[in-house]
């Protein structure tokens, strides 16, 4: 079922954090205070019971380390790799009020996820079939959540995507260092062996099949579909070729090959944790000069400063207070006219000045797919679907959740909410149907 | 699915897990919680004449940086009035009539051991315990070791017990003796339907260097403790195979004393116990332990071909032998995977200054060189010092060889049947 090719861009780099050896967990796993109401659990949005998970990894009980980390997020292999630790778990590791190394837990989870896949052992089964079916549009990692809680409960369930991949930007965002798009698809396919989930690819709801049919379809829908394309940056030269948007280059990066001769200095707008992605992975495919253009400071960044670190580490350099006002060249981008902003964000007179750019990486944010959702009867606050505390939205029987509901968060934010919806929706149908 | 239901001694229970009887068994709350976590049974904090407890209670000793690797306490039997007691095993049981509610009783009289054993069996109990085991204070007043040190006591005491039961009576013994078996025999004549062991060794747990008054300090003064926690498993576990082993000795074991997890647990019964108690490790980590204990014992048992708890029950006691009918013959020498050695040389160390001085630094070795030892076979006696030292898992491991000589025990020697093999490393 796989259709990532195999020669990609992304193979070229190695992991950030390396796979524990069996030593090294046990090390580490025997350092945990298994503490009691512990302050990483509440921190995983997934409410992963970590103390007990580590536990068993010092005892030796691997595989039911493995399950104690799938019964809260079956979602826990890849969120082991790509979840932003050093501010959820690793960062409320009680060890750190005391000046001592946090438990490295997103490592130990890889430990114990890694070998279950290795091992091929499934925890769960689908209940006996209820009769009735979801519908989930996005095949991404809130999706694929609520689809297999869904089948803990016995529905049938079919994700539709329009990509011919799956995974979502698990597969086709993620930092090739955290995760490459292959073993993301390892993920999917352990998630789908629970049976009982039809996955639909190259369907592009709104174009080959209309919500309402997908209401008629489904006793439910849930709507993972994620954000829209790279913002736009609307100043003058914008449309010359060698720049793009930062999402849709890293997807090239993730899933093909990139040819990057003649650029020499590569600049990535933006101060997020997509636009540090972008700036390490283009160091990592070897552009030497690698700038960050940011319109505010360092220390407001949004991008996490442990990333930004790492980046700094391996030679990439910034531009604070800086904003570009047109792209220059013939036909290809040449360089950037750029201004320096005050504190209050406004150009300061006098400090237009070029940078070198035959490559410009915009990472200023991810539309919303308001226009794709008006159809389908829900609301929305400043492009976001709303949805309550279940996930359920405005419209009776339709739930969302992860990016196009949260307006952007992490993988397992998607992954605790889908399971959160699925919950929902099972006593929705229960009730309504 | 392997089947965790266990059957000791009569008291049945949904899995081997009881609580001992000590403070995470001394309130119906708390041993409902625990049922609740997973525990298949628990035996109550002893009951008896309530008394009046110190402060502080516990101490404990830590070794390289951890914590609690054994612990002690000077703590006596339940100081909450008999009448509350009862009345939480009674709600105890109704709530949970499928898990294990054991009793610990300590009196002195008989017409006291009458008295609360009807009461306890009143109340619900499945089974009775009786505490000849502890080893401070209520010793003093003639209860607890005092009992379980005499053979004589004990199986009077039990006889009475067993006389006024209804429900199978276990006899939890103490170690603080020379040899576990006439004690354990003591309490099969006196009738009783299976042993607990163990309770805790007589122990002082250190000493306040700047006060100079051992711990855990009671004001100025300071007594002996009982011991137990990790550190104590091997004594337990030499205790209850000992017994196990016994052809005279034929009566159920419950084992107690270091149980941590699963694999001490699969220990326990490996050598003949066919409940395991807990006291230690759920003071330190709470109930919650127990959730890894019954999978890894699942697994453990799925892995090794076990339907049933009691298919393990003993499995390894007739790997316990005496010493002089140990296999001379059979040699085993160091070896280093130079792949895995991180030349800490701990071995070379510890071999030099502790063994039979047959690792070496590698000559070839120095600043730019290899640090991996070598191991000078034809010395090595095959003692483990080397293994046990090594931090690295799987680094050294210690090979059969291959010496041509038939094994040939010291019984067999001495009976001018059996050549031995030359000595190694002795001169
Ligand atoms: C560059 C980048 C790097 C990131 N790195 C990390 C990281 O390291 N760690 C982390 O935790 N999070 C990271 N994130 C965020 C994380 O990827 C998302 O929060 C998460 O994937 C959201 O999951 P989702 O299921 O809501 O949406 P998505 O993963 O976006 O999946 C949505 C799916 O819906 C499909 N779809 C959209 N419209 C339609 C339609 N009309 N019809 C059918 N299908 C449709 C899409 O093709 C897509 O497959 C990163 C995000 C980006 C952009
Ligand atoms: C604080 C404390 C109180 C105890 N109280 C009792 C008791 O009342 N009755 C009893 O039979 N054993 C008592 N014990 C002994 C335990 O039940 C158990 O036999 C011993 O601690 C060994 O097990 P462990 O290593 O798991 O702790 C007590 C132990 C501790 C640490
Ligand atoms: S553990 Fe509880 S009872 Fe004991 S000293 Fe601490 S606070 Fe007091």
């Amino acid at each position: 079922m796989t259709k990532i090719a195999k020669e990609r861009a992304e193979n070229v780099f190695t992991d950030f954090k390396a796979a524990y050896t069996p030593q090294q967990a046990l090390v580490e796993a025997n350092r945990c205070l298994f503490c009691a109401d512990a302050p990483c659990i509440q921190a995983c949005p997934t409410g992963i019971e970590i103390p007990q998970f580590i536990r068993k990894i010092a005892t030796g009980n691997v595989k039911g380390s493995a399950r104690t980390i799938f019964d809260s997020n079956i979602l826990g292999m890849s969120c082991a790799r790509v979840c932003p630790v050093e501010v959820l778990c690793v960062g409320k590791c009680v060890y750190n009020e005391m000046g001592v190394p946090p438990i490295q837990i997103g490592k130990l989870q890889r430990y114990s996820t890694d070998h279950a896949f290795a091992e091929g052992w499934r925890f769960f089964e689908a209940a006996p079939d209820s009769g009735k079916s979801v519908g989930l549009v996005g095949a991404g990692p809130a999706s694929l959540a609520a689809a297999h809680e869904l089948r803990r409960h016995g529905h049938a369930c079919t994700i539709y995507d329009k990509r011919d991949v799956t995974g979502g930007l698990n597969t086709t965002g993620v930092a090739p260092y955290k995760m490459k798009a292959d073993r993301s698809e390892d993920e999917v396919e352990w998630v789908l062996g629970i049976g009982g989930i039809e996955v639909r690819t190259g369907v592009e709801v709104g174009r080959d099949v209309t919500w309402g049919e997908l209401l008629q379809a489904h006793d439910a829908l849930f709507v993972g579909v994620g954000l829209g394309p790279d913002t736009r940056l609307d100043v003058p030269g914008a449309d010359l070729s060698g720049i793009h948007g930062a999402v849709e280059a890293i997807e090239r990066v993730k899933l093909g090959t990139v040819d990057l001769s003649g650029v020499e200095h590569a600049v990535v707008v933006g101060g997020g944790n997509t636009a540090i992605d972008a700036v390490r992975e283009l160091r990592g495919l070897g552009v030497a000069d690698v700038t960050m253009l940011y319109r505010g400071t360092e220390p407001g960044m949004s991008g996490y400063a442990h990333e930004w670190s790492a980046a700094k580490d391996e030679g990439v350099r910034a531009r604070w207070q800086t904003q570009p006002v047109a792209f220059e060249g013939q036909g290809r981008v040449q360089s950037i006219r750029c201004v320096r902003l005050d504190q209050a964000k406004q150009p300061i007179a006098g400090s237009e000045h070029e940078v070198p750019a035959e490559l410009v990486l915009l990472a200023i944010g991810q539309s919303k797919l308001e226009a794709l959702l008006l159809g389908l009867g829900v609301t929305f606050e400043r492009g976001r679907v709303v949805v309550d505390e279940h996930q359920a939205t405005a419209r009776p029987g339709v739930y969302a959740g992860g990016d196009c509901a949260n307006g952007g968060k992490e993988v397992v934010n998607a992954a605790a909410e889908g399971k959160r919806a699925a919950l929902a929706i099972h006593e929705y149908i229960v009730r309504v149907t | 699915m392997p089947d965790l239901s266990t059957n000791c001694a009569g008291i049945r229970s949904p899995n081997p897990f009881w609580l001992a009887s000590a403070p995470p068994a001394n309130s119906g709350a708390q041993i409902q919680r625990a049922f609740d976590h997973g525990w298949g049974g628990a035996v109550w904090k002893t009951l008896g004449v309530p008394i009046q407890n110190v402060s502080s209670r516990f101490g404990a000793v830590d070794v390289r940086g951890t914590k609690a690797v054994g612990f002690n306490n000077i703590e006596l039997i339940t100081d909450r009035s008999l009448e509350v007691n009862f009345r939480e095993i009674y709600e105890t049981k109704k709530k949970y009539p499928k898990h294990a509610v054991v009793v610990s009783l300590m009196v002195e009289t008989r017409q006291e051991w009458k008295d609360i054993i009807k009461r306890s069996i009143d109340a619900g109990a499945d089974g009775l315990e009786l505490n000849f085991g502890c080893p401070h204070g209520m010793c003093e007043r003639g209860m607890g070791s005092a009992v379980g040190q005499e053979p004589k006591v004990n199986q009077e005491i039990t006889s009475w017990a067993v006389e006024y039961s209804s429900v199978p009576v276990l006899v939890k013994l103490t170690p603080n003796v020379g040899d576990i078996v006439p004690h354990g025999l003591a309490a099969q004549r006196g009738g009783a339907h299976g042993v607990a062991l163990i309770n805790t060794i007589k122990s002082i747990i250190g000493v306040d260097i700047d006060r100079m008054v051992p711990m855990p300090r009671v004001g100025g003064q300071s007594t002996n403790g009982g011991y137990c926690g990790s550190a104590v498993k091997p004594i337990a576990l030499h205790m209850v195979a000992q017994l196990a082993r016994s052809s005279e000795f034929e009566i159920p074991i419950s084992g107690i004393g270091g149980v941590a997890n699963w694999r001490d647990a699969v220990e326990f019964i490996l050598l003949g116990s066919s409940s395991v108690q807990v006291c230690t490790e759920v003071m330190l980590r709470g109930y919650r332990i127990v959730e890894d204990m019954i999978e890894g014992l699942t697994e453990y048992m799925s892995s090794h071909g076990f339907d049933t708890i009691d298919q393990m029950v003993g499995k390894a006691v007739s790997g316990y032998s005496e010493w002089g009918d140990l296999d001379l013959n059979y040699e085993t020498v160091a070896k280093i995977d130079a792949q895995a050695c991180i030349g800490c040389q701990l071995c070379v160390v510890a071999c030099h200054d502790g063994a039979h001085q047959c690792i070496h630094p590698n000559p070839q070795g120095g600043p730019s060189g290899s640090r991996v030892p070598i191991v000078d076979e034809s010395e090595c006696v095959g003692c483990n010092l080397c293994q046990i030292v090594c931090p690295v898992p799987g680094c050294i491991t210690m090979e059969e060889v291959d010496n041509g000589f038939t094994p040939g025990t010291w019984n067999q020697h001495m009976a001018g049947e059996a050549a031995l093999r030359p000595k190694k490393g002795a001169h």
